[in-house]
């Protein structure tokens, strides 16, 4: 029961002497939806390739329900590991309807099964009419269902999307991640998802794995990324925010330009600030909603820049002490640039980085 | 050559040119709007012609055809077809997925050296062959001289298997370009997604990349079909009558004109079903075209499958390119005193002043052709181009009668007008001319020369003429000022591949040359015929190294 359906312990994968996978460890258990969130060329996709048996690795072990697929040297063929793919450009089969690309691998099904599942399939990604077309009669977003519907259709015991989006224009991604993540769920998938993009993540994904240079910075849940990074990496990567100087006080107590923040201090800034002791300096993260917008405070500063969300505006300021934030507020306050706006802190949960650290 | 180079560019060139918008703000002018239609009317002149003289058959000569040579030329080029395109695929799709998809020791030397047979025209490899195999050739002489005669047996190399074995390793290389390239832009990821569906690489390869690439392979299959009707060289060096043979020798030795008309007619219905089968195929490529992944990961050949494939690349190499061409440098070298002339270097400047002005003529059409086609991307314009590079698909025997049949016609008329008239008698003025050679040329090769101008200027966007025009040009100003400088890549290319294709064209060259201009082609052509192999070799390493120019040329591009 506890044994992981997919669990990678230590992976390297290197071309040449350029490392790609560096050491890196992961365990999914069943009918959750893992992603792997990192900029390009942070070698996500080359850890989703080697799950699914098309790249070698150099070192380290990768087993599927408990039975080893992959370690040096070993490597069991892509079509014996029951892994479904979806692939970045869809790889659709043009020479094949809709409905037999799906029908595609079921060939170990017995006849009748096979076309209940492509009807099924085809009700669960609402492809019904068309079913007899063939793939570039369909728009982006029909072929990325299709290709979800092929790869879901053999019920593979993990799932793979290798940036299954990113060939679909914005405002068609949104919808079709929640879409996806309903059609995933449905099925009792588990899966793994790989994107740069951290919408995408968050819209799917029950836990999300921060990927740099190789390595997986922090496994979490999205409001943890968000609210608790646990690197400098991590704080800028995900979402939007500024770094401002302060000084620990003590254990509670953090003084940044500001003002004094009195919060719980993440245990990373209290393990660096072991190292250290008190009183040394940290770089404090502020998000954009930890700066509030309050006429009445005392605290003044100038926007800068302002950018208009729709419900909120985001505004960058100039603080007193001339460094930058970033502040968002709800769009009826609407300021002008040039104006001195009155701020206001609220923050719960200090995060910050030593200086010192990179 | 020319055929593989289309491929791509069709789906795109469509895709690109109806995407944009038309030039709306193009002034119509006249001029522009007549060339294409007028080319396609000079190319619509032969091919009206012999189709003319099919619908008109003449009783007794059909009679006496059917009666006499028709059946076993029917069956002929049947087995002829058959057989050199069955094995012509079988060679070149396999030899394309080993080079494209797999790795195997030599590959990269293999997958470049496997398109040189192109450079050897047919009938070279088929007067080597022949020179090499046959009963007095080397290889049976030595045989049989180990063996003994009681002992030695040797098929005989004249038959059919034998111009089917020649054709194969003189046109595969269609198939293996056309089949390789679809491999290659399939990429891995369909494969990997077949995998990651539960097939093995074998079913992969059975059920995603076959499939996948048959608009390209049965686009090779055609050229190679094509080629094979219209080949004229190698059947008659193997004596192997075919209608390309029958119809010349109802021109030269017969004098039958009707005959040979009755003839080319039956071929041209034969050539236009594999047209349009064609262009159905080429239709299709554009929506089996897949965008190529990143990093190919190939499939590698290990233990005896990894020699075993090195050694059927290496067996074809040597068959279709390194025998043939040694064999032409040693016989070369041997009687290079003998025929190094004054008559050689005749043959040589003929070949060069014919391929030099029929390229020019050709290239320049073809820019012609091509920018009135953008200044009026209309229906008509569109057709008339079609038809006019129709000519690629024709055998050169057919369209040499169906240019002679309407000149003859037109020469006696105008000698007539002059008796008429004047009381002078002019003689014949268009026959046996180099004009009348050029015309029958360009029929034969403005797809050539048209292919690599227009996919250039298919990359030029229309914004360009709209700038041009804001800054006020228009018409020859324009097309001096801004394409001809964009074209001059495009156009270079034209004129090598035009160049290299007259200068080993044969039955045109026999059949339309004005009394003296013998070229290399025809040299080789009459030393064939009497069975002199080794006075032939001299002009054919002129013809091969001709030949090896647009391979060297492409291969540098796509390397860069």
């Amino acid at each position: 029961m506890d044994t992981p359906l997919l669990e990678l312990t230590n992976i390297y994968q290197a071309y040449g002497d350029q490392i790609v996978v560096n050491n890196l460890s992961l365990a999914l258990k069943k009918g959750v939806i893992g992603c792997l969130l990192g900029p390009s060329a942070c070698g996500k996709t080359t850890v989703l390739r080697c799950i699914a048996g098309f790249e070698p690795i150099t070192a380290g072990e990768i087993f599927l329900n408990g039975v080893k697929v992959n370690s040096s040297g070993f490597s069991l063929q892509p079509e014996q590991r029951h892994i479904g793919m979806v692939f970045q450009d869809f790889a659709l089969f043009p020479h094949l309807t809709v409905a037999a690309n799906i029908d595609f691998g079921l060939h170990r099904m017995h006849h009748t099964e096979r076309a209940l599942r492509v009807t099924e399939m085809l009700q669960i990604v609402g492809l019904a009419d068309v079913t007899n077309n063939y793939p570039h009669e369909l728009s982006g977003g029909q072929q990325q269902r299709v290709a979800l519907a092929r790869a879901l259709a053999p019920r593979p015991d993990l799932l793979l999307l290798d940036e299954p989006f990113s060939n679909l224009d914005v405002n068609l991604r949104e919808r079709l991640s929640l879409e996806v993540r309903d059609i995933l769920k449905s099925q009792g998938a588990t899966a793994i998802l790989v994107t740069h993009d951290q919408n995408e993540a968050f819209a799917i994904a029950d836990e999300i794995g921060v990927m740099h240079h190789g390595e997986i910075t922090q496994w979490d849940t999205a409001y943890n990324l968000y609210h608790r990074p646990s690197s400098r990496f991590v704080a800028n990567f995900v979402g939007q925010g500024v770094f401002l100087s302060g000084r620990v006080l003590d254990s509670r107590h953090v003084e940044i330009e500001l003002g004094i923040l009195t919060a719980d201090i993440s245990h990373q800034c209290a393990s660096d600030c072991r190292v250290c002791g008190e009183g040394c300096y940290v770089d404090v993260l502020i998000r954009p909603d930890d700066i509030v917008h309050d006429d009445a405070s005392s605290l003044q500063a100038q926007i800068i820049h302002k950018a208009f969300r729709g419900a909120k505006i985001l505004y960058t300021l100039r603080l007193p002490g001339g460094s930058i934030a970033l502040s968002l507020v709800p769009s009826h306050h609407n300021h002008a640039v040039g104006e001195n706006i009155g701020i206001k802190l609220e923050v719960d949960h200090v995060v910050a980085f030593s200086q010192i650290a990179p | 050559m020319y055929g593989t180079h289309n491929v791509k560019s069709e789906g795109r060139s469509i895709g690109t040119s109806f995407s944009h918008y038309p030039p709306s703000v193009f002034r119509t002018t006249l001029s522009w709007r007549f060339i294409p239609v007028l080319v396609a009317v000079l190319v619509l002149i032969p091919v009206g012609t012999v189709i003319l003289s099919f619908l008109t058959p003449t009783g007794d000569v059909w009679q006496h055809l059917v009666e006499t040579i028709l059946p076993s030329l029917l069956i002929n080029t049947f087995w002829l077809a058959l057989g050199v395109s069955v094995s012509s695929a079988l060679l070149g799709v396999s030899l394309a997925w080993f080079t494209a998809v797999c790795d195997f020791p030599g590959r990269k030397i293999f997958s470049w050296g496997l398109m040189l047979p192109l450079a050897i025209p047919a009938y070279v490899m088929a007067f080597v062959t022949l020179g090499l195999f046959d009963f007095t050739g080397p290889i049976q002489t030595s045989l049989r001289s180990w063996l003994g005669p009681e002992l030695f047996w040797f098929p005989n190399v004249r038959g059919r298997l034998g111009v089917i074995i020649v054709m194969t390793l003189a046109f595969y290389p269609y198939v293996y370009l056309l089949a390789r390239n679809a491999f290659l832009t399939q990429g891995k990821r369909s494969l990997e997604a077949a995998q990651s569906l539960g097939l093995n690489r074998t079913q992969g390869f059975l059920k995603v990349a076959l499939p996948m690439a048959r608009p390209w392979i049965a686009s090779g299959v055609m050229l190679v079909l094509m080629e094979t009707l219209a080949d004229f060289g190698t059947v008659a060096v193997f004596n192997y009558d075919t209608f390309t043979t029958a119809i010349y020798k109802a021109w030269f030795s017969m004098f039958s004109l009707s005959a040979a008309s009755q003839l080319a007619s039956l071929l041209i219905v034969i050539a236009f079903v594999l047209i349009v089968m064609e262009q159905k195929f080429r239709s299709r490529m554009r929506y089996a075209e897949t965008k190529q992944s990143s990093r190919v990961a190939r499939i590698s050949l290990t233990g005896w499958r990894a020699w075993a494939v090195a050694g059927f690349a290496s067996a074809t190499l040597f068959f279709a390119f390194l025998l043939p061409t040694t064999q032409l440098i040693i016989w070369a070298t041997h009687n290079f005193v003998e025929e190094f002339n004054q008559l050689y270097l005749s043959f040589l400047w003929h070949s060069l002043i014919l391929s030099g002005l029929a390229s020019i003529l050709i290239c320049s059409v073809a820019v012609l052709l091509v920018y009135s086609a953008r200044r009026h991307p209309d229906i008509v314009t569109r057709v008339a181009v079609r038809v006019a590079t129709i000519g690629y698909a024709l055998p050169g025997v057919v369209l040499a009668v169906g240019i002679f049949v309407p000149l003859a016609w037109l020469d006696n008329w105008l000698r007539e007008m002059a008796m008429q008239l004047f009381h002078i008698e002019t003689g014949f003025l268009i026959q046996g001319t180099l004009a009348a050679m050029l015309i029958a040329y360009m029929t034969r090769f403005l797809a050539v020369g048209h292919y690599p101008i227009d996919s250039a200027m298919q990359r030029i966007t229309f914004s360009i003429d709209e700038a041009s025009m804001g800054l006020g040009l228009n018409g020859w100003n324009m097309l001096k000022r801004v394409h001809l400088p964009i074209l001059k890549g495009g156009i270079y290319t034209a004129v090598t591949l035009v160049f290299v294709d007259v200068m080993k064209e044969m039955p045109i060259t026999l059949m339309t040359r004005p009394f003296g201009w013998d070229t290399l082609a025809v040299r080789i052509f009459e030393m064939t015929s009497e069975g002199e192999w080794e006075q032939a070799a001299l002009p054919a390493v002129a013809l091969v190294l001709a030949g090896l120019i647009p391979i060297v040329l492409f291969t540098h591009q796509a390397e860069k």
